[in-house]
C-alpha cells in the first residue's frame, strides 16, 4: 500500500499532540508501519504547529512535503489555509471553523482573512468545516476539540469503530473517557 | 512487543537496556525527552545538572566509578561541554560512557544551526547517527559496546526529525554490566607528561575505529540501481529512500566519525555517479573528496536548513509534488508569550523606560517580538551578563543609566553566575535582571537549582538567588513582582540611577505551572472602554479589538491584571463571583 499522509495543524496549546498520539496508536494497531513527527519547544508558544502522521507498508520520511497530504486536520481556520499547499490535489481538509487571532492581527498590523472556507473550496479543495468548539462544549469540555475532529476524520476511514474506541481508551484518562466518546460521536455525526 | 516510540524515548529505552546507571543532563530542545523519559525508570539515577559541562563531568565520574553513564544536551550545549569532552577522549572510560547531542537543522528552537559532527572530529570521539527510533534504540546500546571495546566516550547524534518523530521499535531486556574502579594515574590524570603518552593512544584508537567502520553492520550498503549511488546518514537517509526506494544504491552510514575508506571506495566503484546527501556541513563529502573520489554534494544541496523529500527529488531527479496556494497572504503566527506570562509586565516596563536590553536564551527571548520589541541582543546562554559588562565599560554613563541584562533563573544557574562574578570583580555599573519564573520554561518545565525540586519532582537543594548575589558583593539586590507595573517601574528607575551594580529579581512562577492558581478571567466593560488600545501595547494573546472595543478571550485570560493597570478608564472587570478572586 502506498504511504498515506495526515497533517494535523493548529495553534500551540490546542491539543494536537494527543490527536497524533491517538492516530499513531490506532494505525499501528491496524498493522501499518507508522511515523509521527512533532515539533516541540519554541513553536508551542501560541505559534503555528504542525504534526505529521504517515502510515503504510513501509514509511521512510517522517515528514510530509508540499502536495503530499491526503488529509489536513485543522484545529483553526487560518491554519487550514496556511497549510493548503501541502494538500494533495484530491486531498480532504477537515477543519474547525474556530478563529484564533495571531499576534499580527491582534496588533492590527494585518486583518484576519475573511470567507476562508469558500476561498479554499473555490480552489477545488474538499473542505469539511464545522464548529468543533461548540461540539466539544456540548460534549462537556472545550478541550475536546481534538477528539471532535478525530471523530469527523473517522468518517473518512474504513476502520472499525472498536479500533477508534480502543485508541481513545488507551490514550485519554479514564475519568474523561465518556466525555471524549461523546465528543467523538458528535464529530463523527456532524454534518 | 512493537511500540510506536519517540526517537528520544527510544534512546532512553536503549540506555535502560544497556544497563546505564547514571544520567546527568541539561535540558535543550530537541534533546530534553531523552533524560525525562529515562527518569521514569527507577533503576537509573537521573538528574538535571546546572549546565552541560557539569553534566558531562558528573557522567564521567560515574563511568570512572565503574557504572555506565550518559549525558544529554542540544548541539549548542556541546560547546559548553567541549572542555571535558576533548580531554575525556584522552583518558578514555572505565565503564561505558555515551553523550547524546541533538542538532536542530532548520532551527525549530535554537539560536544557530551548527553541525555537531565537527566536535566529534575535533575531539576524536566516535559518533553514531540513528535515522529513526528503532535505530536510536539499537545504536544507543551499540554505543556502549564501542565505548568499552575501544576505551572511549561515544557521541550519539540526534536531529530534530529523529528526536521528535515516533516510529516503531521493539524493546528488549535490561542487562547491567559493572566494572571495578581502579586507580590509574597515567590514564586519568591529564597533566602534560601523561597526556603526551595518551595522545598516540587516541590516534591508534582512531585507526582501529576506521577498521571497525569498514565492516561493522552499523554502516550498510543497500545496492539498487547503479546509475546513482548516494552516501547518506541520519534523517537524510529516509528522504533518499522515500524518493528513490531501491532505484538507486545507498551507502547508509550509522557511524559518521570516524568514516570508513575502503567501504566508500568500493561503493563508489560500483556506481556511475556518486552524491553525498547530508544536512548542514559537507563532512562526509569532504572526506570522500580527500580520498580522491569524484563526488557531488553541496554543489547541489544547500548548506542551510533541513532537507525534505521534495528537495531531494528536485535536486537529484525524482517526482516533485506541489499543492495550491491561496492568492491572499496568510498572516504569520509567530510564537508569543503566553497569557499571564510573568515576563510580560517586566518587558513592558523596560520598553516604557526605553531601556537597551541585552537578552538571553529562554521564553523571554520573545520579549524581542512586537509589540514589546524590548530586546536588542541574544547570543548564547549567559551572554546577557557577560555582554552588559563590556557594553557599560565602554560607554560608561551614556549606557549605565538605561541598559539592563535580562536572564532567566535556569539560564542564570547555567552560565550567568560567572558573568555576574565578572561584574562584581571588575566593577561595571551594570543592572542585571533575573527573571525568576521558578522553572526552566522554554524546554517544557524542567526543575533547576533554584526551584527546590529535582527531576522527579521530589524536594531537593534550593539555591537562594538573593543570598548568592549578595555573597558575590552586590549590595543592591531587590525583588519585584512583574504583575505589579508600578513596583517594576519604580525599582527599575532606582537601580538604573544607582551608581553601583545591582540585581533585580523579577519573581513570579510561570503561568503554565500546574500549582499556579489563576484568577477568574477579566472582561471588558464596553461602556467604559474608549478603544484607545493602551492595553494592546503588552502583546497579550488574550486581548484583541472587536468592533472598536477591547475584547478578552476568556479561554486564555488568567486574570493577571497587567492590562488593567494600563487602562485609564478602569474598563477591565473581573468575572469572579463575590468571595472569589
Amino acid at each position: 500500500m502506498e504511504t498515506k499522509n495526515i497533517m494535523i495543524v493548529g495553534v500551540g496549546g490546542q491539543g494536537s499532540l494527543l490527536a497524533s498520539k491517538l492516530l499513531g496508536h490506532l494505525l499501528l494497531s491496524q498493522g501499518y508501519d507508522v511515523k509521527v513527527s512533532e515539533v516541540h519547544g519554541m513553536s508551542q508558544r501560541g505559534g503555528s504547529v504542525v504534526t505529521y502522521v504517515r502510515y503504510g507498508d513501509h514509511v521512510y520520511s517522517p515528514v510530509i512535503d508540499r502536495g503530499e497530504a491526503d488529509f489536513i486536520v485543522s484545529f483553526e481556520l487560518l491554519e487550514a489555509a496556511r497549510w493548503l499547499p501541502f494538500l494533495k490535489k484530491d486531498g480532504q481538509i477537515v477543519t474547525n471553523t474556530q478563529q484564533i487571532d495571531p499576534m499580527p492581527v491582534i496588533t492590527g498590523a494585518v486583518e484576519y482573512p475573511q470567507d476562508l472556507v469558500e476561498k479554499l473550496r473555490s480552489l477545488g479543495a474538499k473542505v469539511d468545516a464545522m464548529n468543533c468548539l461548540k461540539l466539544a462544549k456540548e460534549a462537556g469540555s472545550a478541550k475536546a476539540v481534538n477528539i471532535v475532529l478525530l471523530g469527523r476524520l473517522s468518517h473518512y476511514f474504513d476502520l472499525p469503530q472498536e479500533a477508534w474506541m480502543a485508541s481513545l481508551e488507551a490514550n485519554v484518562p479514564a475519568k474523561f473517557l465518556e466525555m471524549n466518546k461523546k465528543a467523538f460521536e458528535l464529530g463523527k455525526n456532524a454534518v | 512487543m512493537k511500540e510506536l516510540m519517540l526517537g528520544n524515548k527510544a534512546v532512553a529505552r536503549g540506555l535502560y537496556e544497556a544497563g546505564v546507571c547514571m544520567i546527568s543532563s541539561y535540558p535543550g530542545t530537541p534533546s530534553t525527552e531523552i533524560t525525562e523519559e529515562a527518569a521514569k525508570y527507577d533503576e537509573i539515577y537521573c538528574e538535571w545538572a546546572p549546565n552541560e559541562k557539569v553534566a558531562m563531568e558528573a557522567a564521567f565520574g560515574a563511568c570512572l566509578s565503574g557504572r555506565r553513564s550518559f549525558c544529554g544536551m542540544k548541539h549548542v550545549g556541546l560547546n559548553v561541554a567541549a572542555d571535558p569532552l576533548y580531554t575525556m577522549s584522552y583518558t578514555g572510560v572505565n565503564a561505558g560512557m555515551v553523550i547524546g547531542v541533538a542538532d536542530d537543522a532548520g532551527m525549530h528552537s535554537s539560536q544557530n544551526e551548527q553541525d555537531s559532527r565537527h566536535h566529534a572530529i575535533a575531539s576524536k570521539v566516535p559518533m553514531l547517527e540513528p535515522s529513526d527510533s528503532g535505530e536510536a534504540l539499537e545504536l544507543t546500546k551499540l554505543a556502549y559496546e564501542i565505548s568499552e571495546k575501544f576505551d572511549t566516550p561515544v557521541l550519539i547524534k540526534m536531529c530534530t526529525r529523529v528526536a521528535h518523530s515516533q516510529s516503531v521499535v521493539e524493546p528488549g531486556e535490561r542487562i547491567v554490566p559493572v566494572k571495578e574502579y581502579e586507580k590509574n594515574i597515567g590514564k586519568y590524570v591529564m597533566m602534560p607528561g601523561n597526556a603526551k603518552k595518551r595522545h598516540p593512544v587516541v590516534e591508534q584508537r582512531t585507526l582501529d575505529l576506521i577498521e571497525y567502520a569498514e565492516t561493522a553492520p552499523v554502516n550498510r550498503v543497500e545496492m539498487g540501481g547503479t546509475g546513482l549511488g548516494i552516501i547518506t546518514a541520519s534523517t537524510s537517509y529516509q528522504y533518499v529512500k522515500e524518493v528513490f526506494g531501491d532505484s538507486v544504491s545507498v551507502l547508509k552510514l550509522g557511524m559518521t566519525n570516524p568514516l570508513p575508506e575502503k567501504l566508500i571506495r568500493d561503493f563508489a566503484a560500483k556506481v556511475d555517479r556518486l552524491v553525498v546527501v547530508e544536512e548542514l556541513d559537507p563532512i562526509i563529502e569532504n572526506h570522500v573528496r580527500a580520498l580522491g573520489i569524484p563526488v557531488s554534494g553541496k554543489d547541489l544541496l544547500p548548506l542551510v536548513d533541513e532537507f525534505s523529500q521534495n528537495l531531494i527529488a528536485k535536486t537529484l531527479g525524482g517526482e516533485v509534488h506541489d499543492g495550491q496556494t491561496l492568492e491572499e497572504a496568510i498572516p504569520m503566527r509567530p510564537p508569543v508569550m503566553c497569557a499571564g506570562c510573568p515576563h510580560r509586565g517586566l518587558f513592558y516596563t523596560l520598553k516604557k523606560n526605553k531601556c537597551t536590553v541585552l537578552g538571553d536564551i529562554g521564553c523571554y527571548t520573545l520579549g524581542a517580538v512586537q509589540p514589546l520589541g524590548a530586546m536588542e541582543m541574544t547570543l548564547c546562554m549567559g551572554a546577557s551578563i557577560g555582554a552588559i559588562h563590556g557594553f557599560n565599560k565602554m560607554l560608561g554613563e551614556e549606557s549605565e543609566g538605561k541598559t539592563v541584562a535580562v536572564i532567566g533563573d535556569s539560564t542564570f544557574m547555567h552560565s550567568g553566575m560567572t558573568g555576574l562574578a565578572n561584574v562584581a570583580y571588575n566593577q561595571s555599573n551594570s543592572t542585571v535582571i533575573i527573571l525568576d519564573n521558578s522553572i526552566t520554561g522554554m524546554t517544557g518545565h524542567q526543575q533547576n537549582p533554584t526551584t527546590g525540586y529535582n527531576i522527579k519532582g521530589d524536594p531537593a537543594g534550593k539555591i537562594d538567588l538573593e543570598a548568592l548575589c549578595r555573597a558575590m558583593g552586590f549590595e543592591r539586590v531587590s525583588v519585584v513582582d512583574p504583575y505589579n507595573l508600578e513596583e517594576c517601574d519604580r525599582v527599575l528607575k532606582e537601580e538604573l540611577s544607582a551608581k553601583e551594580p545591582s540585581v533585580i529579581i523579577s519573581r513570579r512562577p510561570c503561568a503554565l505551572l500546574k500549582y499556579v492558581k489563576h484568577n477568574a478571567p477579566l472582561t471588558v466593560n464596553e461602556e467604559k472602554c474608549i478603544g484607545c488600545k493602551s492595553c494592546m501595547r503588552i502583546g497579550c494573546p488574550a486581548i484583541s479589538m472587536k468592533n472598536g472595543k477591547a475584547h478578552v478571550d476568556n479561554t486564555l485570560c488568567v486574570g493577571c491584571e497587567v492590562c488593567s493597570q494600563l487602562c485609564k478608564k478602569d474598563a477591565f472587570e473581573s468575572t469572579a463571583k463575590e468571595g472569589q478572586k
